[in-house]
């Protein structure tokens, strides 16, 4: 991960003062702010006869824990989810149990298989988005029906592919939370 | 890339506790989450408040992004207006003179229309619309099928009020924030609107499918007399929607109706109209118990 920021920060030709440290107050808020924005942006980009976006909220939220694990809590789930749960349309709950659900899979399933790379990082995360549509479908409260299975496909493949971009947005977004700003001494 | 060697559980106490709190807070969420599903299921309109002070915090977003987004559509029409110019001028040339036939014969049945009304002594009261808002967004990553206004219950907007966009019915309002509200699209799959063949009245429900059609469900069943093409009006009946705005037209035909598309597709629609529910009585009515008279009958078992 350091190398990443690292070869970031080197791109952007920023030069790093030894007496400068990370904003605390930016570092804490970032990735809660943007797993929000995700959470939100689906509401307000669209208004559409079918599902066709990727759960935003949910894909942030993964690569967060994906791309820096340990940043977020374990229990974040219950506050995230509840946020997501307030406009995406679904029952309430059904992202809290869902969100919480995924953060201790991960966790656990990262403990037996500690080495990961990227393409296996995408597995993962192209798997949880899809078990994620079709438990957020089965209790969505409507009839489970074939029909909804087609309509889904085309948000499933967007999510999957979209992972990459998603990935590389919050490693951007990780090293923007941990610039340099503040002087010290 | 391996996780942070200060996540392991080692041999510090500290830490193994630490690890396992995590675990058991995690588990004590998704119980939560279980328990709030079930509370939801169970009580849909509990979290109805809380939804919709959430929407009403972010509707000022949601109005300036439909701006944008309507904006943006003109300067692609525009666009690809110059591109289709020539063919489009010559196909539009027909189609006017197609249409001065029909506004033509139109005009007749306006006229045999106006004698037939004066005739049966009727008044046609034109309903004056509640409220005429931005349709904000919906609810696109769910397999729900919910969109937002931007207007609530202080613009005298109330659960059950039908939502239509100049092409047709968009759907009707769900819940009811003090300055915006959830309206249930046709499409959702808990959705029924009663709705008739605009030629000859054949009844049947539009029922929605959650994947962007909605079904169309004759009520009497026999030979299927729809055909590929036919246009859905609402029926008025059930006392929510007023008779005859367009609703969906024909696609495909089953056995037990047909597969329609909608008339007001949301994500073409910019602005919408709520209007006050057609029958308030009719609708209070079919919400009475069955076993109890209605207010103002003179049942028999109308007794202190």
């Amino acid at each position: 991960m350091s190398r990443l920021s690292s070869t970031l920060g080197a791109r952007r030709k920023k030069r790093i003062r030894i007496n400068r440290v990370a904003s605390p107050w930016r570092a804490a808020i970032v990735p809660y702010a943007s797993i929000m924005l995700g959470s939100l942006l689906p509401v307000l980009v669209i208004a559409d006869a079918m599902p066709a976006l990727p759960p935003m909220g949910y894909l942030m939220l993964l690569c967060w824990r994906i791309i820096r694990p340990g940043l977020l809590p374990m229990w974040v789930g219950v506050p995230l989810g509840m946020f997501d749960d307030l406009f995406s349309g679904q029952p309430f709950g059904s992202a809290v149990l869902l969100w919480s659900l995924t953060m201790i899979a991960i966790e656990a399933v990262e403990t037996r298989f500690p080495w990961r790379g990227f393409f296996q990082d995408w597995f993962t995360a192209g798997l949880a988005v899809f078990i994620y549509i079709f438990a957020a479908m089965l209790i969505s409260g409507a009839p489970a029906s074939p029909y909804q299975l087609i309509a889904a496909t085309p948000q499933l493949l967007l999510s999957a592919l979209l992972y990459p971009v998603f990935a590389r947005f919050v490693a951007g977004l990780d090293a923007y939370r941990l610039t340099p700003t503040r002087r010290i001494g | 890339m391996a996780p942070p060697s200060s996540r392991r559980s080692s041999y510090s106490k500290k830490a193994q506790y630490s690890v396992f709190t995590g675990y058991v807070l995690a588990v004590l969420g998704a119980l939560l989450g279980i328990v709030l599903l079930i509370l939801s299921y169970w009580q849909p309109a509990a979290f109805a408040p809380v939804r919709g002070v959430a929407n009403d915090a972010v509707a000022p977003v949601g109005e300036s992004a439909a701006t944008v987004r309507s904006n943006s559509n003109s300067v692609w029409d525009r666009v690809t207006g110059y591109w289709y110019a020539g063919s489009q001028n010559a196909q539009l040339r027909e189609e006017v003179e197609i249409a001065r036939i029909r506004l033509a014969e139109a005009e007749s049945t306006k006229q045999e229309n106006a004698r037939l009304k004066a005739l049966l002594g009727l008044s046609e009261g034109e309903i004056e619309p509640v409220a005429v808002a931005r349709l904000i967004g919906s609810s696109s990553t769910s397999s729900r099928r919910f969109a937002y206004v931007g207007v609530g219950r202080g613009d005298g907007i109330e659960i059950g009020m039908p939502v239509r966009s100049p092409r047709g019915v968009v759907g009707r309002i769900l819940e009811v924030g003090s300055s915006s509200s959830r309206v249930l699209l046709l499409t959702d799959s808990e959705s029924r609107l009663p709705v008739r063949r605009a030629t000859d009245s054949t009844p049947a429900f539009a029922e929605g499918r959650g994947d962007g059609i909605v079904r169309i469900r004759l009520i009497n069943l026999g030979i299927n007399p729809l055909a590929k093409g036919d246009v859905f009006v609402t029926s008025g009946a059930g006392g929510y929607y007023r008779p005859d705005v367009a609703v969906a037209i024909v696609e495909e035909i089953t056995d037990d109706g047909a597969i329609a598309r909608l008339i007001a597709d949301p994500s073409g629609t910019d602005f919408v109209t709520v209007d006050p529910i057609y029958e308030p009585i009719s609708v209070d009515a079919a919400q009475q118990r069955q076993d109890r008279p209605l207010d103002g009958s003179q049942g028999e078992e109308d007794e202190p």
